[in-house]
């Protein structure tokens, strides 16, 4: 189902096309994902489970999970939420590993026929982090490619139609839709943004390898800024692969980039800011919010946010959770059940929702597969999200010249993703062609911004997490 | 533990009212915001400064009612979607509340709607009497909802009919 109106979207919707799907016609348009098509058109089930054969649908909606391959045009394993549809597509479920008609021999890519990309400054994601490290790289002199993985530029951004916090300084007050905007218009001529292009691996020091057109490409960078954000986590639960339970990401995406109804009715599992966020935006797009469950006594989203959902008749279940979903082939409803003081589940409470969405807002953790690779000294902090990068106090982590920021350097938001965005992009940029009184200042000003920032209660956990990341580095 | 922690909305002791002197010189601004939270466009959207944040961009925000002249700038320029119109000075028995509405389709000028307090509780009709929305506003029109005035400080959304 696609939205025709929305109270702060407009859906500039591409030429008509059609792509069959198992052999059936989807009608869709022009600049739709795959995986968002198909959902528009009822269909649900991308692929099966190995093992079982339980059918699976998409989960995360930025080609983090995998729950979405499918065999396009013949190649299996396509992320179909990072593939736009085109016309004459052949969309196949998948069923098994999957299997390659024309093997690609070990001659299909010569590696000394391997394109090589050069630049000062090498920029892994163009989210906020990414998108400020290249404007502030860029305005001291330095040569930038940015790499993004997804067709289009901002990250989690594009899909944020609130207006955000923080200050003024910051873009607060502003869309986040409309803050990828503003950060792209501030980008300077020696950056380059090349999108559809995943960074697949870290080798040599200072080399990546990137796929562009299908080809794989070197980069050979003197500072490379990793800002490749986070995934949702999942949550342990009876049939929690069931078509139908989706991560708040995912269900933005849907809704908000491409305007298509991620279901009916939905029940929103965690009380934090996302999940309260986005029960509220899909309101706004005419999904009916069942209710918000929350394990914790307290709810954690702002009281603005959890206030605005409530006037409009959304409960917000405080120590409740979960227990099962069920449905045949996908979601029909959810049982929940309330907890008591030791998080135990009090047999008798349990009640049946109706519900053909399931979203989960249970946390993120940042994507840190390339450090893992690169080597660097990683640390597990609960308060950052998980396993991260050791990093000094300018985001520069223990492998010289490779730099981390936003929400893969610790969960936070947007603001202080930007922030060390900017950090990592001036130091870099020092590095490589000198420092000056207006850097310093920057910098400096940059850090306190920083630390004003993180001063409130809710800055209290990731004040923790440093502390504890800063005792992790003086280790090294 | 204050209730709002686990219920989400505040209670009308959790919120700064204006007297009932301020409220009989015409409209006011009410903000029910009342979090530590890093925020603060709601300083910066008041062009008579009615509205401060003291220190740290984490304390919450004091307004000055008598600076303030009701002119509802401030209430589309929340992001946190948490300040309120009030004008006791509407009718003899009722007042407005303006509020932030993103939602579709708006409601017309005199539709009668069913209102709702903080909690999302059924509390009466009222009537639409306008629906602010200028392209400065940036996609949060502001409806003027008529109430009976004892309502004022209690309604805080509404309900259409027709849906
Ligand atoms: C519902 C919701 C509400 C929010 N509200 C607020 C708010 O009010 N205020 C606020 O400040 N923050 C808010 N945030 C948080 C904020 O959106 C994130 O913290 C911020 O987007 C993090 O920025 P980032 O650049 O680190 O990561 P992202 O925005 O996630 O960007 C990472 C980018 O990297 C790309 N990428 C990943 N891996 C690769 C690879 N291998 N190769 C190439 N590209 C890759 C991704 O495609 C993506 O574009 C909210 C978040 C959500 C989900
Ligand atoms: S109503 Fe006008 S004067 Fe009063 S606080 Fe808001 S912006 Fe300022
Ligand atoms: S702008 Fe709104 S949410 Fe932000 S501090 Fe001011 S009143 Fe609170
Ligand atoms: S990778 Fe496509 S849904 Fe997660």
């Amino acid at each position: 189902m696609r939205l025709d109106q929305h109270p702060i979207l407009s859906f500039d919707r591409g030429k008509p096309i059609t792509f069959t799907f198992d052999g059936k016609p989807v009608n869709a348009n022009e600049g739709e994902s795959i995986a968002a098509a198909l959902h528009a058109a009822g269909y649900k089930t991308l692929s099966h489970s190995l093992k079982l054969g339980r059918p699976r649908g998409f989960f995360c909606a930025i080609g983090k999970c995998s729950s979405c391959m499918m065999q396009v045009n013949g190649i299996p394993n396509v992320k179909t939420c990072m593939v736009l549809a085109e016309e004459g597509m052949d969309v196949r479920t998948q069923h098994g590993w999957g299997e390659l008609k024309n093997k690609p021999s070990s001659r299909t890519y010569p590696r000394r026929e391997m394109p090589l990309l050069e630049t000062d400054v090498a920029v892994v994601g163009a989210g906020p982090a990414g998108l400020s490290a290249a404007i502030y790289a860029s305005k001291f002199g330095a040569k930038v490619l940015v790499f993004e993985e997804n067709t289009k530029v901002g990250g989690q951004l594009i899909k944020q139609t609130h207006m955000f916090f923080g200050s003024r300084d910051h873009h607060a007050g502003v869309r986040g839709i409309d803050i990828g905007d503003k950060l792209i218009s501030q980008l300077g001529d020696n950056v380059e943004i090349m999108t559809e292009t995943p960074v697949v691996g870290y080798y040599a020091p200072g080399e990546l390898a990137v796929i562009r057109d299908h080809r794989l490409h070197r980069v050979r960078a003197k500072k490379i800024i990793v800002a490749t954000g986070a995934s949702e986590n999942m949550l342990a639960l009876p049939n929690n692969d069931l078509p139908g339970v989706y991560g708040a990401g995912a269900v933005q995406t849907l809704m908000n980039v491409y305007g298509v109804l991620p279901g009916k009715r939905m029940l929103m599992v965690g009380a934090g800011n996302i999940g309260v966020i986005v029960a509220y935006q899909a309101l706004q797009a005419g999904v009916d919010v069942a209710a918000v469950v929350e394990a914790l006594p307290v709810i954690g989203a702002y009281q603005v946010h959890a206030s605005k959902l409530r006037r409009c008749g959304v409960p917000i279940l405080t120590r409740h959770t979960i227990q099962t979903t069920w449905g045949d082939g996908q979601v029909e409803g959810a049982t929940i059940v309330r907890l008591d003081d030791n998080w135990r589940q009090i047999p008798g409470t349990e009640q049946d929702i109706a519900c053909d969405t399931i979203c989960l807002s249970v946390g993120l953790k940042p994507t840190v597969e390339i450090f893992f690779q690169a080597g660097c000294s990683m640390a597990k902090i609960p308060e950052l999200g998980g396993d991260i990068p050791i990093r000094n106090e300018f985001m520069e982590t223990s492998v010289e010249g490779l730099y981390v920021a936003g929400d893969a350097s610790s969960i936070e938001e947007a603001s202080s993703a930007m922030l060390e965005g900017r950090l990592a992009g001036l130091d870099a940029v020092e590095k490589l062609k000198g420092s000056s009184d207006e850097l310093q200042e920057l910098k400096n000003h940059v850090k306190e911004s920083l630390d004003e920032l993180r001063a409130g209660p809710f800055g209290e956990k990731i004040r923790q997490g440093e502390k504890k990341l800063q005792e992790e580095a003086s280790r090294l | 533990m204050s209730s709002y922690l686990n219920q989400g909305y505040l209670d009308i002791e959790d919120i700064t009212v204006p007297t009932e002197e301020r409220f009989a010189k015409g409209a006011v601004a009410v903000i029910e915001c009342v979090q530590n939270i890093p925020c603060n466009p709601c300083t910066d959207a008041c062009p008579r400064k009615a509205i401060t944040i003291e220190g740290s961009i984490n304390n919450i925000p004091n307004i000055d009612f008598d600076l303030c002249n009701g002119c509802g700038i401030c209430v589309a320029q929340c992001p946190g979607l948490a300040i309120f119109l009030i004008d006791k000075t509407f009718g003899e028995e009722t007042a407005t509340i303006g509020m932030p509405y993103e939602f579709l389709p708006l409601p017309e000028k005199g539709e009668e709607v069913t209102l709702l307090d903080r909690a999302g509780n059924e509390c009466g009709r009222g009537r639409v009497t306008n629906v602010r929305n200028t392209k400065a506003m940036d996609r949060t029109p502001v409806v003027f909802l008529e109430v009976d005035k004892d309502a004022a400080m209690r309604v805080r959304f509404f309900r259409r009919d027709s849906k």
